[in-house]
């Protein structure tokens, strides 16, 4: 902070949210403005507080699973992914290639849709209404594939701890593979959109910088941190599933800004839809549920385990005492870890920027107070 | 009786005024209204989605829904709001708004008054109406009303500069600050926006700055500043804001089309190999008509296709009746002139659904660094070449001009 003058006198306080149309839900921040500048922030969270770790104690594994998927609500399959899996490697389960593969697909799938969320609501606040109803429209084709195959679009339990619940429906495959090429080049309609429009590029282009240092420094991941340049994707990095036996690139930015962080997502996307179609072709028959007894019991001990959500890493700790409910079980959410760089982010910066921020940290409230 | 009654009012000229006044009131009023709904209809398609839709047939009475409503809330004051201003600024700003058209021509014998100062009086006015957002702003005594407010003001500040500076390049041509006189240049002449393109590029963007429309709608930027400058306002009084922005945008729109875009007159107005022009209402009406046979055959509601066909019936009336030669003559102008202003509309809602927002500094970056230099260059330019051109042409120059 510069030292105290009479300037100081004009400092205004703003509160922006918990109801605020761009805090993507009930974040409340506090900034502190000298005009339109910010000066500081601070956030304020804890709204949609829920209790879900606890929960957890009083809930048999099983009984858990459906809870995760209310935690980060835009992607439900990604976060049961992580749960099942981490009481997997408790357990010391081996899955069936299929359902690996199953998994895979509705993973990425999922991670679409996550990624059309963010860029249409990251859009709508940098002014551009139209991306949104796009986006919606093609996530609504990914939410198709989820209820056929499950019956839920939004929290849809899709995993169970030891494989699948269900097969997959006739004609997975080719409502996958339709997706596929249908998305493709409604990817390049976005892109045709925004990121050769000089507006765009004005209000993203140097904005919310963030060094690969700093981003290391506050643990921030995924797609935030691509962005800032430092090549760090899970799914390479410590390969769960059958992520190593897949073909896909990692994209990254070069200077950690907002219009970097952009072009990260969206190269995302498409790698995303490049996975998809390769465990497509690697779908076999077979059995798609691992040796699990009817009670989930696991030994005593302790896992963390974590998986490349789309907005990052998504960690399970699990600890278990021997009985049929967790010890402990504690989520590292990647929302609430990349939400503390906005401060980082916005000193300097104009209000509109705030909001372009937030949006690009690509935060839900639900898994940053779960 | 009758006779009387009408010999009346044409000998007194006042009673006419207040008549025609009324009358471009009311025409404003539903065309503002109605503007609203067409907004939601064309953002709708270009955003794949149907807009309102419910009430009566495609949606037709939201308007009226929409006013009764506001109509219908309560009218809230903050606490600490410095009452009167409150109260009063959405007023002012519907008044501008509203007054502006006492000047606009919008046929060659249909305008409330033919000001010889018509297009400094409607930069005054429109400059008043940002009294109306500032003072709104400021006596909410709250925060995002206040921010939307100041940005309002560097916002219309800023640009009136370019757009006032842009018409004068028009002025030179014209000579004459009436409308009408605006207009009756571009007769013999082409339209001022094939000789004043820049003018008219810069008019257009400080047009867009004035209104606060997408890109420059900061003032209002809902994702930023939740409403704006009339974020404490309810019921009515948010409606007559509402009315305010939406009636400026058809000001704006008449202004350009008058001033660029050769007001009442059909393009290029005096080539007569383009006479069969003149048909185009009947075409249009036609057009209409088959469009809502087209969407009465495919509805699958009985009241709706019944509506739609009714009104096929209708544009097919309205297109006979205007087959009639005079009746075709007398509609001419307003024909063109509304064309033109709703083509110009539609170019706006089209610009809201392309466009993200541009920040409070490159709002003004743009305003000061290159809108104002261009417009000061535009005008050095044609006033030298206006000079010359003059100077060596001196006895074609006053034929061209129609003196």
């Amino acid at each position: 902070m510069p030292d105290v003058t009479f300037l100081d006198a004009n400092e205004l306080v703003l509160n922006m949210g918990p109801q605020h149309p761009a805090t993507h839900g009930v974040l409340r921040v506090k900034l502190k403005l000298d005009g339109e500048r910010v000066l500081g922030t601070e956030c304020i969270i804890g709204y949609l507080h829920r209790g879900v770790e606890k929960i957890a104690e009083n809930r048999t594994y099983a009984q858990f699973t459906p809870y995760v998927d209310r935690m980060d609500y835009c992607a439900a399959v990604t976060n049961g992914m992580g749960y099942v899996e981490a009481v997997e490697k408790l357990l010391g389960v081996e899955i069936p290639a299929r359902a690996q593969y199953t998994r895979m697909i509705l993973a990425e799938l999922q991670r679409i849709a996550s990624h059309l969320i963010w860029l249409g609501t990251h859009a709508l606040d940098i002014g551009a209404m139209t991306p949104v109803f796009y986006t919606f429209r093609e996530r609504e084709e990914v939410l198709k594939i989820f209820e056929e195959y499950c019956g839920a679009r939004l929290t849809t339990h899709a995993y169970r701890i030891g494989g699948l619940q269900y097969d997959l429906y006739d004609g997975f495959e080719r409502d996958v593979v339709r997706f596929c090429d249908y998305f493709l080049p409604k990817v390049d309609e976005y892109e045709q959109l925004l990121t050769k429009n000089r507006i765009w590029i004005n209000r993203t282009r140097n904005i919310g910088v963030l060094s690969g240092e700093d981003a290391i420094a506050l643990g921030v991941t995924g797609p935030v941190l691509r962005g800032s340049g430092v090549k760090w994707d899970i799914r390479k990095a410590q390969p769960y599933e059958a992520y190593d036996k897949v073909e896909f690139d990692v994209p990254i930015g070069e200077r950690g800004d907002t219009y970097d962080r952009y072009l990260v997502r969206m190269q995302e996307m498409r790698q995303s839809v490049r996975i998809i179609r390769q465990c497509v072709e690697r779908l076999a028959p077979g059995p798609i549920f691992g040796k699990v007894g009817k009670v989930i019991k696991p030994p005593v001990g302790e896992v963390y385990h974590s998986i490349e959500a789309p907005k990052g890493e998504l960690g399970y700790y699990v600890v278990s005492d021997g009985t049929v409910n967790p010890y402990r079980v504690r989520v590292r959410p990647p929302s609430l870890i990349n939400l503390q760089a906005l401060d980082k982010m916005v000193q300097g910066h104009l209000i509109a920027d705030v909001v372009a921020i937030i949006g690009t940290i690509d935060i839900v409230l639900g898994e940053v107070d779960r | 009786m009758l006779q009387t009654a009408i010999q009346f009012v044409a000998d007194s000229p006042l009673v006419l005024a207040c008549i025609k006044i009324l009358i471009i009131f009311a025409v404003i009023s539903g065309i503002v209204a109605y503007l609203v709904y067409m907004e939601r209809k064309v953002l709708a398609f270009m955003q794949a989605r149907l807009g309102p839709m419910r009430v009566g047939p495609w949606g037709l009475l939201q308007p009226v829904a929409d006013g009764l409503k506001l109509l219908l809330k309560e009218d809230l004051i903050p606490e600490g709001a410095d009452e009167w201003v409150f109260l009063l600024a959405p007023a002012i700003s519907i008044f501008a708004a509203f007054t502006v058209f006492a000047v606009v021509p919008f046929a060659g014998n249909f305008y409330v008054s033919d000001l010889n100062i018509g297009l400094l009086f409607i930069l005054a006015i429109s400059s008043l109406g940002i009294y109306g957002i500032i003072l709104g702003g400021w006596s909410s005594n709250s925060h995002y009303p206040l921010l939307g407010a100041l940005r309002s003001s560097a916002q219309l500040v800023s640009y009136e500069v370019a757009g006032g500076m842009a018409l004068v390049g028009v002025l030179l041509f014209a000579n004459s600050l009436s409308m009408v006189d605006i207009v009756k240049g571009q007769y013999n002449h082409v339209w001022y926006v094939f000789v004043q393109p820049v003018a008219f590029l810069i008019y257009v963007i400080a047009a867009l700055a004035e209104t606060n429309r997408n890109p420059f709608d900061l003032p209002e930027a809902e994702s930023e500043l939740t409403a704006g400058f009339h974020t404490e306002y309810s019921g009515f009084r948010f409606a007559l804001y509402f009315m305010a922005e939406y009636t400026n945008m058809v000001v704006v729109s008449c202004v350009a089309v008058t001033l660029f875009l050769g007001g009442w007159y059909r393009p290029f107005p005096s080539i007569a190999a383009l006479d069969s022009l003149k048909y185009a209402p009947i075409a249009a009406f036609v057009g209409a008509g088959a469009f809502v046979l087209w969407l009465g055959l495919k509805g699958t509601v009985p009241l709706e296709r019944y509506f739609f066909i009714l009104l096929f019936v209708g544009f097919l009336v309205l297109a006979i009746l205007v087959a009639y030669p005079p009746v075709l003559n007398a509609i001419q102008g307003i024909f063109w002139f509304g064309a033109k202003v709703l083509a110009f509309l539609y170019a706006f809602i089209w610009y809201r659904a392309t466009f993200p927002r541009y920040r409070y500094d490159q709002l003004m970056n743009v305003g000061w660094r290159w809108m104002i230099p261009l417009a000061m260059a535009n005008l050095i330019v044609t006033a030298v070449g206006r000079y010359l051109y003059l100077a060596h042409h001196a006895t074609t120059a006053v034929s061209w001009l129609g003196k």
